[in-house]
């Protein structure tokens, strides 16, 4: 009904872009990273995204039959979101998380605020919030060794610091043991014996393939780096975003990331590690979540990089690319109006 | 006839939570099991039926440029004998209702009721009204409270009703469980008074037509 008559202001550029062409260009560029993580992880990868995938379609039909609206699930939006809420979660969680992860993304995430560019926050990353708020156990704990790799991308497997967990989180343990006080001779050295193997030229390249524990689909920086060259190549997104995300969290771990002091951080693993790749390219882009002036960009990509480098540094949990992404979508309306470009002729009025 | 309407109208039509949204602050606050769901309700009816009454009562003593702190000195006083006769009485309700209990006084359903109704109707009609809304809040929380134990917790009233392997969705006790709650409901709600007012209007140019 609304779609019938489009008013908007001058000038009118006539192109063919439409959602289905952006959305299946994004699920195109997800592709290698997929390969990538049935390759580490095994076939249980491409089942729990399948699984997102139909949830995420039938919920959408489901919602937009009982609203009366036109079902647009070939539009590849809800695709994307499937795709991306598997991307999020570790390998070994249970069947039924991404499928409840799924229904709440496009019911309360989507649908609620009236589908497809109405809703103000990334739908898959509101499932993946959902999921952590409710199972964290699950969210936490069911990481999975990489085929011929280690979980935490070190070799030290004997030390308690490195039990059990992604880089990150042994990041985190390993610090705050050298951090604390009370800890003995004993853990100190082997703390900053993992911190020093963390940052060797071995981990980074594992980081880099993909060679360690995460979630399914942030696990390869190569291949999500693939697909965004395919992405920027298309135009589908803009450079701006991921570029001040990624240049913000590598400045600020490299200021303050740092064991002995400021200036000694290893920017390159904080980089490489966790979800960042994934989010600033795939999740902090997002069209409908982002903000639409050059300046605006490059604000949210610099709030993004604060957010999370700040979670990861000195907050409760290891990661924190999906909570930031979610803060500064809310903040997005807020930097558009202050970023509006000026309009032609007008002249600033003298204060 | 009328008192009946008094009564009627604040468990449906004018429900504090979900038509007027009044009371939303106990409502998300302690809406996170049965028991201390119907604590709340029957703390707050209680106050609204006092005050109510004693409004009324006083309806034309007092002056209307004070209004409002009369109310609130009147709000306060059945307040502290609720909270006094729970903290006797109920102890363990008390402690998990906490600070929800003094802060009844500034509950906007009661002082609302105080300022919209009371102070203009009789003894007779102010005690319907009364007892109609504080049937609706009490309504109201039950309802949120019952979705939000049962999935959050897996239990109503503290009892297991899914068996050992249920894994309780945490989201629903925590903060945004109540505000999802609260407002999927609202929404629900709407959509049916809509159908109720749509069906209503059809059969009124209906019968008006032949």
């Amino acid at each position: 009904m609304r779609e019938r008559l489009i008013v908007s202001a001058s000038p009118h550029v006539r192109d063919d872009v439409s959602v289905e062409k952006v959305m299946y260009g994004v699920v195109i560029a997800l592709v290698p990273a997929l390969a990538g993580s049935i390759y580490f992880y095994g076939m249980r990868a491409a089942f729990l995204t399948l699984l997102a995938i139909v949830a995420c379609l039938l919920t959408e039909a489901v919602i937009q039959r009982m609203r009366g609206v036109p079902v647009t699930i070939r539009d590849g939006s809800a695709l994307v979101t499937g795709i991306l809420i598997a991307f999020n979660l570790p390998p070994g969680v249970p069947w039924w998380i991404p499928v409840i992860g799924s229904i709440f993304a496009i019911a309360i995430g989507k649908q609620i605020f009236g589908g497809l560019g109405n809703n103000p926050l990334n739908p898959a990353l509101v499932g993946r919030a959902f999921l952590m708020a409710s199972w964290p156990v699950h969210l936490t704990t069911t990481w999975l060794s990489t085929k011929g790799g280690t979980l935490s991308g070190t070799a030290l497997h004997g030390i308690d610091a490195v039990a059990q967990a992604t880089p990150l989180a042994v990041l985190r343990k390993a610090s705050d043991i050298v951090a604390d006080p009370s800890s003995t001779t004993h853990q100190l050295v082997q703390a900053r014996e993992v911190l020093t193997d963390l940052g060797s030229a071995d981990t980074i390249v594992n980081l880099f393939i993909g060679n360690v524990g995460g979630c399914i689909g942030e696990t390869s920086v190569l291949l999500l780096l693939v697909g965004a060259a395919y992405l920027l190549y298309k135009h589908l997104i803009d450079w701006r975003v991921p570029g001040a995300y990624i240049l913000t969290v590598a400045v600020l771990a490299w200021i303050f990331g740092g064991p002995s002091g400021l200036l000694t951080g290893n920017a390159l693993f904080h980089v490489l590690s966790g979800g960042l790749i994934l989010g600033a390219f795939y999740m902090a882009t997002d069209m409908v979540t982002s903000p639409v002036s050059p300046k605006g960009m490059i604000i949210f990509g610099v709030g993004c990089g604060v957010l999370t480098a700040v979670i990861r540094l000195i907050g409760g949990y290891p990661e924190g690319v999906s909570y930031s992404i979610l803060l500064m979508n809310v903040a997005t309306p807020l930097i558009d109006r202050h970023t509006r470009p000026k309009k032609f002729g007008e002249v600033k009025k003298s204060g | 006839m009328k008192a009946m309407a008094e009564l009627v109208k604040g468990i449906y039509t004018e429900n504090p939570v979900f038509r007027l949204a009044l009371g939303l602050c106990p409502a998300l606050a302690v809406s996170t099991s049965v028991e201390n769901a119907l604590g709340m309700g029957a703390a707050a009816t209680f106050v609204l039926v006092g005050s109510n009454i004693v409004i009324s009562l006083l309806r034309k003593a007092i002056p209307a440029k004070v209004r409002i702190p009369c109310f609130i000195v009147v709000i306060a006083s059945f307040v502290t004998i609720v909270e006094l006769v729970m903290g006797a009485y109920l102890p363990e309700l008390a402690k998990s209702l906490g600070i929800f209990i003094p802060l009844i006084v500034v509950n906007c359903i009661i002082l609302g009721r105080a300022e919209a109704f009371a102070s203009k109707h009789g003894l007779g009609l102010a005690v319907m009204d009364g007892i109609g809304m504080g049937i609706g809040f009490t309504f109201a929380l039950v309802l949120i409270a019952a979705i939000r134990e049962l999935l959050g917790n897996g239990t109503l009233f503290g009892y297991m009703v899914f068996g050992p392997q249920f894994q309780p969705m945490l989201l629903m006790i925590l903060s945004p469980g109540a505000f999802v709650t609260i407002g999927l409901l609202m929404g629900y709600f709407n959509i049916l008074d809509d159908k109720m007012r749509r069906k209503a209007k059809a059969a009124e140019a209906g019968g008006g037509g032949r």
